[in-house]
């Protein structure tokens, strides 16, 4: 057999071009994976798990709920209770759309060792609600007239608190008082002096008392409590912080149901400290858009926001606080602003810095909300060595002129447009240099939050980590420190857009500063924009 | 290797095909297979149309793990089998399925989001051009004429006229 060149070419010639291929696609995979790990190695951020909770051991904890509206009721099915209208509903909804997991993620959700004892509403609609859907005869359900009947009753361990916001202080520190244990809904308080009563009242307590910020267990959270502690982002100067929201429901016009009147609805007891007006179906049902019940865009939404950042980046209550807005899109009767921004101040704090001495200190917190535009602005994180997206994922960008990654950056092993960390937790690994493609998996919400590989909602979480503590003595995550910080801060906000003058905090004496002639709580209350 | 141009006939042209397919396939295989971060879970998490729960479901435990690897796998036995002209038949019906997979998984299909494209398609796309084109290959083997089968077949050719 004889081989000519043209037999070779012709029976081997695909060699070469498979080995260069081959050498083409190793190299490009292995520096892809290299960049990673160099820069995952460097970035050093651990995501982590928060710790593992004793069980809730012996007798169920007997549980008492004031206050059925949209949140109670929510709250309730976080706990375990689910209306049997909702049941239906849901039912009904799953064959409209066999993709909604509601009702699976509800009948899925681990059972809590409580009781659901008692209700307060003052709608007898909504306590009926209650009984009806919980009410048996192993575990009846009693419903009292007031909040003092049903603390003072002997039957309940613990409350959860959802009422108008001018009810919050009140009867959280009633309930402490009789060492009742409370999970009170934010903002904590609707005033500046109560808020000091309610944290002697938690001091002296034996009930455990718990404020209902639930994204405090948001996995990503820790997460970026993790990375801020790194000192991944360098100094950070300035954080910027949203709400966008542009329908009936977020701007507090929820529903006016039919059977609400002046024979079903207890509307002194409504009012409590608010002013003396006749009975308002709006006043009701909408409260949250009056300065009397309600604490507008800075108590209601802010409190979001900031909590969110209090527990990521420790920051406290700002050194002084500039706000203002409007009423400019709703003009609907409410004396809550519909537009806000908020400056808080934070010139002594430090994230560290990789720079020299002296370029380490002073923070900016900018909240900026709408009611009128529902754009889903991000909150980003800015430092000088890198931006974080914070979120259900977190994505990090180097910056530029970062001093920390400038050796990466010059290597062109990172640059400014593409992520030097992702985290997603529903996905197995995190990932650095990401590519476009999950970036839009991230935008798109796919990822939900997972616990141990489970879907979860972070309310029941909460509610667990609660009752937990309750039974256990176990830490809370949110309790009246945190709490405080959140009201402190929120009323901050309130006066400083009401007065149109700057707010100022005094650390030494933790005391808001006094403006001469001002009562503060006189003008939290009032409706009047000076 | 191909003659002249004025030789280049239809043989040739599907043997250029061929090449130009493995190398795109097994490029795509061992760029994978090189970096051990890379996982389909995006890709299937994501999947679209009247598919999309059999593709959502492999994303998830225990069937992430094979199916990253079978694609890994497969994608680089295509591109062997393309680019250096043996078995071919059985690269092509292996590149059938992959493809007909890529394409099922994210079709497009009008109202259906059209995830990291590049281009504006409808029902038709690159995956379909190339699942298509892979028929031709299966149907006309060219490996005989460029590749190691040419090898063998003159291998054999030559023992037969050494017998006689």
């Amino acid at each position: 057999m004889k081989w000519t060149r043209r037999d070779v070419i012709k029976s081997l010639g695909g060699l070469p071009i498979l080995g260069t291929v081959w050498w083409a696609g190793a190299s490009a995979g292995l520096i892809t994976g290299k960049k990673r790990s160099e820069i995952l190695e460097q970035l050093n951020i651990q995501a982590s798990l928060p710790p593992v909770l004793p069980p809730i051991e012996g007798n169920p904890i007997r549980v008492g709920i004031i206050g059925f509206g949209i949140r109670g009721e929510q709250l309730c099915r976080s706990l375990g209770f689910a209306t049997k209208e909702w049941l239906q509903e849901m039912e009904e909804a799953v064959k409209a759309d066999p993709n909604r997991t509601d009702l699976k993620d509800f009948m899925n959700q681990e059972k809590l060792n409580v009781k659901l004892v008692a209700v307060c509403d003052i709608f007898d609609k909504r306590a009926q609600k209650v009984i009806d859907s919980f009410s048996t005869q192993e575990n009846p359900v009693t419903r009292y007239k007031t909040h003092q009947e049903l603390i003072r009753s002997g039957s309940v361990d613990a409350v959860i608190i959802a009422t108008p916001d001018h009810w919050h202080a009140p009867m959280a520190i009633d309930a402490l008082e009789n060492n009742v244990s409370v999970y009170l809904e934010k903002p904590m308080t609707h005033t500046v002096e109560e808020t000091y009563r309610l944290k002697e009242a938690a001091g002296r307590s034996k009930g455990k008392f718990m404020v209902g910020h639930q994204h405090r267990q948001t996995l990503s959270f820790i997460t970026a409590k993790d990375i801020i502690k790194k000192g991944t982002l360098g100094h950070v100067s300035i954080i910027q912080t949203n709400t966008n929201r542009n329908d009936d429901n977020g701007a507090w016009n929820y529903d006016i149901e039919k059977e609400a009147s002046e024979q079903t609805i207890d509307w002194e007891q409504f009012l409590g400290s608010a002013p003396k007006i006749p009975f308002n179906k709006d006043h009701f049902f909408r409260w949250r858009k009056w300065w009397a019940y309600g604490s507008g865009l800075s108590g209601d939404l802010l409190t979001h926001d900031y909590d969110r950042l209090n527990c990521v980046m420790e920051m406290g209550i700002p050194d002084s606080v500039m706000a203002s807005g409007g009423i400019y899109t709703h003009n609907d009767g409410r004396n809550v602003p519909d537009v806000l921004q908020v400056n808080m101040e934070y010139p002594n704090f430090s994230t560290g810095s990789s720079q020299e001495k002296g370029k380490e200190k002073g923070m900016n917190f900018t909240y900026s909300a709408t009611l009128g535009n529902a754009f889903d602005r991000p909150t980003i994180i800015m430092g000088h060595d890198a931006t974080m997206e914070l979120g259900n994922q977190l994505t990090i960008w180097p910056d530029n002129s970062s001093t920390k990654y400038a050796a990466l950056l010059e290597a062109g092993k990172a640059n400014p447009s593409t992520p030097i960390y992702q985290y997603n937790p529903g996905a197995n690994v995190p990932d650095a240099i990401s590519s476009a493609t999950s970036q839009y998996f991230a935008d798109k919400g796919l990822m939900w939050t997972y616990y141990d590989g489970a879907r979860m909602d972070p309310t029941f979480l909460h509610l667990r980590e609660w009752l937990s503590s309750i039974r256990n003595n176990t830490r809370l995550s949110c309790g009246i420190k945190e709490g405080f910080e959140e009201a402190i801060s929120a009323h901050m906000a309130g006066l400083s857009y009401k007065l149109g003058r700057r707010i100022d905090w005094d650390h030494s004496t933790q005391k808001i500063k006094t403006l001469e002639g001002i009562n503060f709580d006189e003008v939290l209350l009032g409706s009047i924009v000076y | 290797m191909f003659g002249t141009i004025k030789n280049w006939g239809l043989k040739e042209s599907i043997t250029l095909l061929r090449i130009l397919i493995g190398w795109h396939f097994l490029y795509e295989g061992i760029i994978k297979m090189y970096n051990p971060e890379w996982t389909s879970f995006g890709y299937l998490a994501t999947a679209q149309g009247p598919f999309s729960s059999i593709f959502t479901a492999l994303a998830n435990e225990p069937y992430i793990g094979a199916a990253d690897i079978l694609n890994k796998f497969a994608l680089v036995f295509v591109g062997i089998t393309f680019l250096l002209g043996i078995f071919e038949k059985a690269g092509a019906l292996v590149a059938i399925g992959l493809l007909l997979l890529y394409y099922l998984a994210h079709p497009p299909f009008p109202g259906l989001d059209q995830i990291k494209v590049e281009g504006a398609y409808w029902f038709v796309n690159k995956n379909l051009i190339e699942l298509v084109a892979c028929m031709v290959i299966y149907q006309f083997p060219t490996a005989k004429y460029f590749g190691l089968q040419y090898l063998f077949d003159r291998k054999k050719e030559t023992t037969k006229s050494e017998a006689l």
